[in-house]
């Protein structure tokens, strides 16, 4: 059963959109050309940018919310649910979005934060919000804020999956020793994790978060995709992994095609080695990308959040 | 009683948990041939414009036989895939199901709501997630359940074929799984 007698109206809306997106893909976008593409392809959703992360990280400045005008064209341009990003704590920003009807917001630290120590109340919206985590104390701190799903932070704009996998690694592990603790070592580990204890007792008994768990940051290949569901990830999202061909330059559209259509096939068939090896002889190359351990630790975005 | 989810992308678990409550076994169906094994199927929610595309033409063409035969359940997504026609925008479908069938009909997420309809007499939870809204039902098809003011049709059936608009699977109600189960046991049965 659901026990939906807890929960809220609101936050079962907005899981329940996630449910919606669960097996799919969901593609960063900086124009309505390419959410066109990534419709076609067969992705759940787009995410509307302004440059994706890869550009971010290329060109430096502060990373905004999208032009709303920008996002309003992709809106009329696709039947598919569009997410949009706001920074960090920036509930102007996000209350725009809301207003712009966008379906998701992402709370992200791919733009520029802009509140050192608060987060958006989320739960003050009728739009649902996803929030990036590394662990899973911050998923459910975010949680706890009103998230109504979570995606791991991985290491966005570099095309290098090893910090999604840890991300997600982590959170599974950290889930998996909650359900076998006590009660009062259950107390403990709120303190630690520096979540809400109830919140913690909800992960300790069903073994996994109250809401959707998605991966990001780094996914670049069918192969990627497969090996962050296989850990546990419920979707992907894929940033600049579809569109660009290394941190300055698009891909040409008929590539980008092809990786996405790879891509929304691996997402479904995470588990069938067959199909697999199958997709991924159909994509030629894949973005260039960039080492996450070759970056300092001040051009890392997984850090903001708090 | 085998009962299929199709299990390309969307709320498929939701299902099978619910379907599981109900005592059926289930089988997550990702490739064509696992249709030949069911007594019937449910195609969940999600976006039908994914669905279609990782269907692909042969998966398509199987489905479009199946769902001829046995009993099949579409809820949101799945009631779009099952109709005859589809709007907002043209899509192609299984044609199963005599009803036009208009997409995201209610709005954007923003738009999406939890409402009290009516369900074979009485009152039913109904949650609208980016929901479609049947335009038109053709003479064949029977109205289960219905929503608002204009009294909406939100649950319909012609012969093997149900379909929802809202996600019975998001509700602890399991009557509208009971009534498509109860339909697949006499299917079977005949």
């Amino acid at each position: 059963m659901s026990n939906n007698g807890n929960v809220s109206t609101s936050l079962r809306l907005k899981t329940g959109l996630a449910e919606m997106l669960k097996g799919g893909v969901i593609m960063d976008v900086t124009n309505k050309e390419q959410a066109i593409i990534a419709e076609k392809a067969g992705a759940v959703a787009v995410m509307a940018l302004e440059r994706v992360p890869a550009q971010i990280r290329a060109e430096g400045g502060v990373a905004r919310m999208a032009s709303p005008k920008k996002i309003r064209e992709i809106m009329a341009a696709v039947s598919i649910p569009v997410m949009a990003k706001c920074r960090i704590g920036h509930f102007a920003e996000a209350q725009i979005l809301q207003e712009l009807g966008v379906d998701y917001v992402d709370e992200s630290e791919v733009l520029t934060p802009a509140d050192e120590a608060h987060h958006v109340d989320k739960h003050a919206f009728t739009v649902p919000f996803v929030c990036g985590a590394r662990n899973l104390g911050e998923a459910l701190r975010r949680i706890a804020e009103g998230a109504a799903m979570i995606r791991t932070k991985g290491e966005a704009g570099t095309g290098d999956v090893v910090h999604a996998v840890k991300h997600m690694r982590q959170i599974v592990q950290e889930m998996k020793i909650l359900t076998v603790l006590s009660e009062e070592e259950l107390y403990a580990k709120a303190k630690e994790h520096q979540a809400p204890y109830e919140l913690v007792r909800m992960v300790a008994k069903a073994g996994k978060l109250p809401v959707p768990n998605f991966s990001a940051g780094g996914i670049a290949t069918p192969a990627d995709a497969s090996l962050v569901m296989q850990l546990g990830a419920e979707s992907v999202f894929v940033g600049s992994g579809i569109f660009m061909a290394d941190s300055k330059n698009f891909a040409p559209p008929e590539e980008a095609e092809k990786r996405a259509r790879a891509i929304v096939k691996a997402a479904t068939h995470f588990n069938d080695p067959k199909v697999l090896l199958e997709v991924s002889e159909d994509v030629p190359t894949a973005m260039k990308g960039l080492a996450v351990s070759a970056l300092d630790e001040a051009q890392m975005l997984q850090t903001r959040g708090w | 009683m085998r009962i299929g989810v199709l299990a390309l992308q969307g709320d498929f678990d939701a299902h099978r948990k619910r379907l599981e409550e109900l005592g059926a076994e289930v089988v997550l169906v990702k490739k064509p041939e696992q249709l030949d094994e069911i007594d019937g199927l449910i195609i969940p929610g999600g976006e039908s414009s994914t669905f279609l595309k990782l269907l692909g033409e042969a998966g398509f063409e199987k489905l479009k036989q199946f769902v001829r035969v046995k009993p099949t359940f579409g809820t949101c997504a799945g009631a779009i895939l099952l109709a005859t026609d589809v709007e907002n925008p043209q899509q192609a479908g299984l044609g199963a199901l005599d009803i036009v069938i208009r997409r995201n009909a209610y709005g954007r997420q923003v738009d999406s709501s939890i409402r009290e309809g009516v369900f074979a007499g009485s009152p039913t939870e109904m949650v609208f997630i980016r929901a479609p809204k049947i335009e038109r039902v053709g003479r064949e098809v029977e109205v289960l359940a219905t929503e608002g003011k204009d009294k909406d049709p939100v649950v319909v059936r012609q012969g093997k074929i149900m379909a929802a608009t809202f996600h019975p699977e998001l509700s602890d109600d399991t009557r509208v799984h009971r009534a498509f189960l109860d339909l697949v046991s006499n299917e079977t049965q005949a």
